[in-house]
């Protein structure tokens, strides 16, 4: 059902660095969830509409109003590495 | 009375209050000695702010002395670590939030300071609320305060055990899938899921956006609808918040239930509940039969299949909700990192436990191409055929009472290698999540010592009979033995 190239696949579309330990106990665990998962292809939903969410809301429209936004020292206080008032990241595109 | 004062309800605290027996600073002293006394053993809090609860308790007193009321006016309270509050750390029990401070208060947090709340501190919680035992929590494991070897139930553990352990008059959880209910029924507390939508979950760090609901876990029903009132109604912020109006919902407790329709589905007593809260649970729709309610069988078919549709579903926002934890603009960060792609992957392996790890895989997969027709797509068709279910009892019945958990407090350690014996922990509390439907946990007796939870479930914005039916049931039941918690000894 889920072979070790495929969790190897999903971990990096996760952004997940797992270790090789961690790897294949990973895969046991989603073989043994994803086969409890099998239960769901017993029903026929073929004439059944999904649900997304439960709520009688559609899309709520709000007044374009600014309000005062927070500030800049609040927001930046959490960041792990500030330069200049703007937040560091290492590369991201890589170098040639 | 002023030995114990951390032992009173909100209720009870609220009317020496208003009576000037007590101040707000003597109940914040005692709730704070009371941490100081039994937190060690139970492990309930992640963080006590001792100093600013007591500057708001001193607050709260000198707004009374001004002629202010209000049932929360002084009261303390203790909030899940999963709510962001202004300047004062935020972790959801992750490493990867550590060192966190929110610039801002989410939408429950600021409308009970606005109440005049005292807040003593964030509770400990299985990390980023996904768990049934707090023992996935980042930092450190909470135990049940009736046996110190059993787990208090999850995710909102440190919630539920803070409330049963009396280290606060009354705290917030929050529920996806059973997360305030569970915990309540095992710790032996009043655990309230409202409505999808009644409460903003502005600031409620996300987990899976179309379930996740806060809800009060407090020692009374009475509580509970003293702090849905306060939390619950419209927030501009919350875009899936509810423009319906919030009655004073405890100002309707008056213990008449003549005449009410409970359904009693055989779903919620089959395979896999314990034989003694089964016969718990029984009593206790017994005793609302013998009061006046009428008791209807009814049919819930797809109960079988919430917990595979649960574990597709949240699993699934899940991954998506948790992809915004990459070490750039909060949290833990890795400045050693050659390129941005490796940051991100060795944050996230580092920051996050084995389970958040588990459910991001695990839903990363469930929308991946190729297999988002198999399961995701399925499991939302199969989440109508749940809803539907409840909408046809609804119907004929106008609440539904069931176990809550299918066992009492289980050990520490017990199921922590088998992720799908702990998924099995939430089998009763998924259908009404994935219907968004209000739900109530209440104590509803022992086994073995540990206790037992009824949980009742209305239809959608039925709070007010929900908590009308926990609140008559909790008048009715009869005085147990006295049990010593073992968080006394």
């Amino acid at each position: 059902m889920i072979d070790r190239e495929q969790v190897v696949h999903v971990a990096a579309l996760a952004r997940l660095a797992l270790s090789e330990a961690e790897i294949d106990r990973m895969q046991a665990d989603l073989q043994q969830i994803l086969q409890a998962f099998e239960a769901l292809n017993a029903l026929d939903v073929s004439d059944v509409s999904p649900t997304a969410q439960v709520i009688p809301l559609a899309t709520v429209e709000r007044l374009d109003e600014t309000e005062a936004p927070l500030s800049r020292d609040d927001v930046m206080r959490n960041a792990p590495r500030v330069e200049r008032d703007q937040i560091r990241v290492p590369a991201v595109l890589p170098e040639e | 009375m002023t030995d114990d004062l951390f032992r009173l309800t909100v209720a009870e605290a609220g009317d020496a209050l208003a009576a000037g027996d007590i101040s707000s600073v003597d109940l914040t002293r005692s709730v704070l000695d009371r941490i100081d006394a039994v937190d060690a053993r139970t492990g309930a809090y992640l963080l006590v702010t001792a100093d600013a609860a007591l500057a708001q308790a001193e607050a709260a007193d000198d707004r009374r002395a001004g002629g202010d009321a209000g049932p929360l006016l002084g009261i303390p309270l203790a909030i899940k670590d999963v709510l962001c509050t202004d300047g004062v750390a935020t972790t959801c029990a992750s490493r990867i939030l550590e060192g966190f401070v929110p610039p801002f208060d989410a939408t429950v947090v600021a409308r009970l300071k606005d109440a005049g709340a005292v807040l003593v501190g964030k509770t400990n919680m299985d990390e980023f609320a996904m768990g049934s035992s707090n023992e996935n929590s980042g930092y450190h494991p909470v135990r049940n305060p009736w046996d110190l070897s059993k787990v208090p139930g999850g995710s909102s553990g440190g919630s539920a055990a803070a409330v049963a352990a009396d280290e606060c008059l009354a705290a917030l959880g929050s529920d996806t899938g059973g997360s305030v209910r569970q915990p309540a029924a095992l710790c032996g507390c009043v655990g309230l899921k409202p409505t999808y939508g009644r409460v903003s979950r502005y600031g409620l760090v996300a987990f899976a956006s179309s379930l996740d609901q806060v809800g009060p876990l407090t020692k009374s029903v009475h509580d509970a609808a003293v702090l849905l009132a306060a939390t619950a109604g419209h927030d501009p912020r919350d875009a899936t918040s509810l423009p319906e109006p919030v009655p004073n919902f405890a100002a309707e407790l008056d213990g008449n239930v003549e005449g009410l329709r409970v359904g009693v589905a055989p779903e919620y007593f089959g395979e896999g509940i314990d034989a003694g809260v089964a016969s718990a649970v029984e009593d206790a729709i017994g005793a609302l039969e013998a009061n006046g309610t009428e008791i209807r069988a009814i049919t819930l078919p797809h109960t079988e299949y919430a917990l595979p549709v649960y574990y597709v579903i949240a699993p699934s926002e899940a991954s998506a909700n948790l992809a915004r934890y990459n070490g750039v603009k909060y949290g833990l960060s890795d400045p050693q990192a050659v390129d941005v792609d490796e940051m991100m992957a060795t944050v996230r392996a580092q920051g996050f436990g084995a389970e958040v790890k588990r459910r991001i895989m695990l839903g990363t997969f469930a929308l991946s191409s190729g297999y988002y027709d198999a399961y995701y797509l399925r499991a939302q068709k199969v989440r109508t055929l749940i809803k539907q279910d409840f909408d046809t009892a609804f119907e004929s019945v106008d609440v539904i009472a069931a176990p809550t958990s299918p066992t009492t407090a289980f050990d520490l350690g017990g199921r922590t290698a088998d992720p799908l014996a702990m998924y099995r922990a939430d089998v009763l509390t998924l259908p009404a999540s994935l219907a968004g439907l209000p739900a109530i946990s209440v104590p509803c007796g022992f086994v073995d010592g540990l206790p037992v939870g009824l949980q009742l479930i209305a239809p959608p914005l039925h709070e007010a009979r929900l908590l009308r039916v926990a609140d008559a049931y909790e008048r009715l039941r009869p005085e147990t033995p006295a049990l010593r918690q073992a968080v006394e000894a």
